[in-house]
């Protein structure tokens, strides 16, 4: 074993050049040889890139999708997001339990399938999904499940377990993928007809600083969420001292109920390259990378072929666009699983090969990003919506949209709603309207924003869909009458718990306090004054936290103790001051039953 | 253009020089911003939060934000007070902090600022975590049940060609402080001590020695954490 | 006018707080004036013969007659104390609270070396070891915390002649500690 892991580590450790910066890769090399990162590989790799032990396993510690223990010849990632649950998760999972013979968190005796909950793999409108060894099998069933653990048990190959392909590019050679697009409804910004290669070559007609006009005209804010101005964030970045800048592209859409960048990844790869190239040239960089979060790896094969296509093309590499003494070339780094990681600063921690923990700021990527570098942060909307400013312009896009809320934005649906899927739709499109269109319209909440946003009930679905009311990164999550919506809060601060870095304390711990006190409630154990409490407290975590995903966490609870405040306090006790979870019975169960004798409860009060 | 930069604090006026952060400028100008994460001289790490100001009406950790001119800090608002105790109610909850067990009792920043803020019971309740000790290195030992995870061992203890001894493992609450097996046996005792002093609580404690200092006589027993910058 | 009733108790603690009370030394003279006691190892009284008024509670709960004692102080006072570490946080023996109730018992009864009859105590009369130790208000209403190890005698008296007379409360730093 002690040679095993030698060979493999100093094989991995040469393919990236000795290079630290590369841990992620050269763990991913070790956990796919020998199926786990072991105590023996941890201490190889640590001193063959001569740096401490701790730095190593802290990396692989942290990402979801490395391990210290075996995780089975098949790893099954079943997706536990709320939609999964919905959609009847649970009857799959103990199908998968049962013909496996093991628990979830574990792996079959035999070693051969492991069983994993993951947070959201970006498949919510074709649930339950889980992925096996990086293949992703969709709209599960108990029976599919049954069959998915009859062929790993057989030693098939996982790409031939997958039976029928997806729509559009998810049948090309190098994606063979069950996965659908799901395509509802498309816009003139990202789903109108794109001649590859165009916007490049206009971008290079131009001056960097022009085409950093043309995206302040356009006022195109980031897609990721945050909303902040594009443009603004080009120029910070081309003004910022240095030689050497990067541009990154955010592909690590981790909210959970957010699906719209796989079907870019999947369909508009040259449009969002391209996007990728021209901001490259507007703010004086020569180098891409696309960080692709690892619940997308099988797609990675197409985009790096698309790439490849590109640099023939020569719309990447040297004199990219045709533009002589531009050079610009894209490289994909990949994830590890960390919703975390979809924070910029994370991202860039991660992308270095270290624990993607959010950086502190100031300094701000546009100053000190990759490698100390300048750095541009986008997501995957961002760059081919900058595409399509190019070539229409600024003034067009900015007559799309309300007044803080250009353009079109791409919607993920997902939920109790008949036509899941992407929507592209003008901002300010009220709640109300997009649920006809999907076809939800028995919902009673609608979550806006993933966990992190806001959850609206009826009186508020004729709110608008924009940065200046109801802002998205794009997840749309339908909730009908059918569905607990508490169950569904309860499962968004599970995934909060489980997705926080750990690094400050109102995240850490405030997130694990919050989803106990909202338990209490749910057991119908909490009074008025839990209320009041979990309330105070969503504000402590929300106030003190580090980084946005602290700082939004308590939002589950915070916006339907707005909202839905009489599925709380149809849960409490009104008219007691004090209530406890404490329960005696279950307290001595223990001790009696290793000591042999019966509880006595209750005789003596 | 001078390096000199004027601001207030709760009303203060304050002076620093460039480059500094707010903790640090407040404490040259006698004020008292309370920290946890910090130690003079290692990069900060804004992890407790305990040190969060309102900077122009939004909240900021003190303790990596740098000074800029003309800025307004508030410090010393009942509303932040509240929460910085909050942070040290949940870092008193999320571990398990026997402090009459302890050696660091008396020492400890943690339950300095647990006595600076009155803290006669935390709001939460408590997490009860199982947490292990790590007593395998040879001049110390980790006791996981106490550690805060301030990361200052992680900053501040390397070896000369500056790789960490200690650093976190796990994330969200499983996070934890492990050490190099390797690099940690060859700690000095003087590192292992300089290690302990680092450690704000009783998560690193040298091994063979113990409660020192009578009780009466330790750091915290007569005074609060702070009255050394606040001259009270 | 009837002078107020206290009772006090000491559940899963060592007592020790109970000694930090008599540790007000002549104040107790003081204390005797004021109020009267009820159901408390301090004048021996086994069972509550009335309402009280203030309850104060050393330990924490490890065991059914500590859950028990506890639920009948509540029942009892109008307001309940709890004094010292192990009432507020289980202290010392909750230490106990990482380790698995079977693995405690067999420690303690069956590979202890010290223990010759090999046999986890089961008689009905004993109480029922709960599967760790509770602080009080995990339980309880509680109404006010005095922390230490053992609270100094200093916080107890100021604590009570505040809640007996009304007096704001006056802290020094000094009196308010953990240990």
């Amino acid at each position: 074993m002690g040679k095993e892991a030698d060979t493999v580590v100093k094989k991995a450790v040469k393919n990236h050049g000795g290079d630290a910066t590369c841990l992620l890769d050269i763990i991913r090399d070790v956990q796919d040889a020998m199926g786990c990162v072991s105590d023996e590989a941890v201490l190889q790799i640590a001193r063959q890139l001569g740096i401490s032990t701790t730095d190593v396993e802290g990396v692989v510690t942290f990402y979801h999708f490395f391990s210290k223990k075996p995780v089975g010849k098949y790893s099954v990632y079943l997706n536990n997001s709320a939609v999964a649950v919905m959609k009847g998760r649970a009857a799959v999972a103990k199908a998968f339990e049962q013909g496996a013979r093991c628990k979830f968190g574990s792996v079959s005796s035999d070693g051969v399938i492991g069983l994993f909950d993951t947070s959201c793999i970006g498949m919510n409108d074709q649930e339950p999904a889980a992925i096996i060894n990086g293949a992703v099998f969709t709209n599960l069933t108990p029976e599919k499940a049954k069959d998915l653990v009859e062929a790993m048990k057989a030693g098939k190959d996982v790409n031939k377990m997958v039976k029928d392909l997806g729509d559009g590019q998810n049948q090309s050679a190098l994606v063979k993928s069950m996965v659908n697009n799901n395509i509802q409804k498309k816009g003139q910004v990202l789903f109108a007809p794109f001649e590859g290669g165009s916007a490049l070559k206009k971008a290079v007609s131009m001056n960097p600083a022009g085409v950093i006009d043309e995206m302040k005209k356009s006022n195109l804010r980031g897609r990721g969420g945050a909303g902040f101005p594009a443009g603004m964030k080009w120029s910070f970045c081309r003004d910022a001292a240095g030689k050497k800048k990067y541009v990154i592209c955010n592909a690590d859409e981790g909210e959970p109920g957010t699906f719209k960048d796989r079907v870019i990844l999947t369909e508009l790869p040259h449009m969002l390259f391209e996007g990728m190239a021209l901001a490259g040239y507007a703010i004086g960089s020569d180098e891409g990378i696309l960080y692709l979060r690892a619940e997308y790896a099988y797609l990675k094969d197409y985009l790096e072929n698309v790439l490849a296509g590109l640099r023939k093309k020569k719309m990447l590499g040297k004199d990219a666009g045709g533009k002589k003494g531009f050079s610009f070339d894209i490289s994909i780094k990949l994830g590890a699983g960390a919703y975390v990681c979809g924070e910029e600063s994370a991202l860039i921690e991660s992308a270095e090969g270290k624990r993607g923990a959010p950086r502190n700021r100031p300094p701000f990527p546009a100053q000190y990003g990759y490698m100390g570098k300048p750095t541009i942060v986008n997501n995957v909307e961002t760059y081919c919506t900058a595409t399509r400013i190019i070539l229409e312009g600024g003034e067009w896009y900015a007559k799309m949209g309300t007044a803080q809320s250009k353009g079109t934005k791409l919607l993920s649906v997902s939920g109790d709603c008949k036509k899941p899927g992407i929507y592209e739709v003008e901002f300010g499109m009220t709640i109300q309207t997009l649920l006809e269109e999907c076809d939800g319209r028995p919902a009673v909440a609608v979550q806006v924003g993933g966990p992190s946003g806001n959850c609206v009930g009826k009186k508020d679905f004729g709110r608008r869909i924009c940065f200046d009311d109801l802002a998205t990164g794009g997840s749309i999550i339908v909730i009908g009458s059918n569905t607990d919506l508490l169950e569904v809060v309860h499962n968004f601060m599970d995934f909060f718990v489980e997705e926080s870095c750990g690094w400050c304390v109102p995240c850490r711990a405030g997130n694990v306090i919050l989803r106990n006190k909202l338990e209490k409630i749910m057991h119908g154990n909490g009074t008025m004054a839990d209320l009041k409490e979990l309330e105070d407290w969503c504000l402590i975590v929300k106030s003190m936290s580090r980084c946005g995903l602290g700082q939004t966490s308590p939002n589950p609870i915070y916006t339907t103790l707005k909202n839905f405040r009489e599925l709380y306090e149809a849960k409490v006790k009104k008219d007691v001051e004090y209530s406890t979870e404490f329960d005696l019975a279950a307290a001595v169960e223990d001790s009696c039953k290793y000591a042999g004798r019966k509880p006595q409860l209750g005789e003596h009060s | 253009m001078s390096d000199k930069i004027t601001f207030t604090i709760d009303g203060k006026e304050c002076t620093g020089k460039k480059g500094q952060t707010i903790v640090e400028a407040a404490k040259e100008n006698g004020v008292y911003i309370p920290v946890l994460c910090h130690y003079d001289g290692l990069k900060p790490a804004g992890a407790c939060r305990i040190c969060t100001v309102r900077v122009g009406g939004r909240n900021m950790a003190a303790c990596t934000t740098p000074i800029a001119n003309d800025i307004v800090v508030q410090n010393n608002i009942p509303e932040l007070e509240d929460m910085r105790k909050a942070i040290v109610e949940m870092l008193f909850v999320e571990g398990n902090h026997m402090c009459p067990t302890c050696e660091k009792s008396g020492n400890c920043e943690l339950q300095a600022l647990g006595y600076r803020y009155l803290m006669m019971a935390p709001r939460f309740p408590y997490l009860w975590p199982t947490k292990q000790v790590d007593a395998s290195i040879p001049k110390l030992y980790i006791d996981r049940n106490r550690c805060i995870l301030c990361l200052r061992c992680h900053r501040g203890v390397t070896t000369k060609d500056g790789k960490h001894i200690f650093g976190p493992v796990k994330r969200g609450d499983r996070t934890m402080i492990t050490a190099d097996p390797e690099l940690a046996a060859g700690m000095t005792d003087k590192q292992a001590q300089q290690a302990m002093d680092i450690c704000p609580v009783g998560a690193l404690l040298k091994k063979e020695v113990g409660f020192v200092v009578p009780v009466g006589k330790r750091k915290y027993d007569q005074k609060p954490i702070g009255s050394e910058i606040q001259g009270n | 006018m009837s002078k107020p009733v206290v009772a006090t108790a000491s559940l899963a603690g060592c007592f020790g707080c109970h000694m930090s009370i008599l540790d007000i030394d002549d104040r107790i003279l003081q204390l005797i004036e004021l109020v009267e006691f009820n159901k408390s190892p301090v004048d021996d009284i086994k069972k509550f013969t009335k309402q009280c008024d203030i309850g104060i509670i050393e330990g924490g709960c490890c065991n059914s007659e500590n859950v028990e004692n506890l639920k009948e102080f509540r029942k009892h006072c109008k307001i309940l104390i709890s004094l010292g570490e192990c009432a507020i946080m289980g202290g010392l023996p909750a230490m106990r609270n990482g380790i698995p109730v079977e693995e405690c018992l067999k420690e303690a009864y069956l590979d202890c070396p010290t223990v010759d009859d090999k046999i986890i105590p089961n008689d009905d009369e004993l109480p029922m070891i709960l599967d760790r130790v509770y602080p009080l208000h995990e339980i309880v209403k509680i109404d006010y915390y005095l922390p230490g190890c053992p609270p100094r005698a200093d916080l107890i008296w100021e604590a009570l002649v505040a809640l007996l007379t009304g007096k704001e409360l006056n802290l020094p730093y000094e009196v308010v500690k953990f240990d």
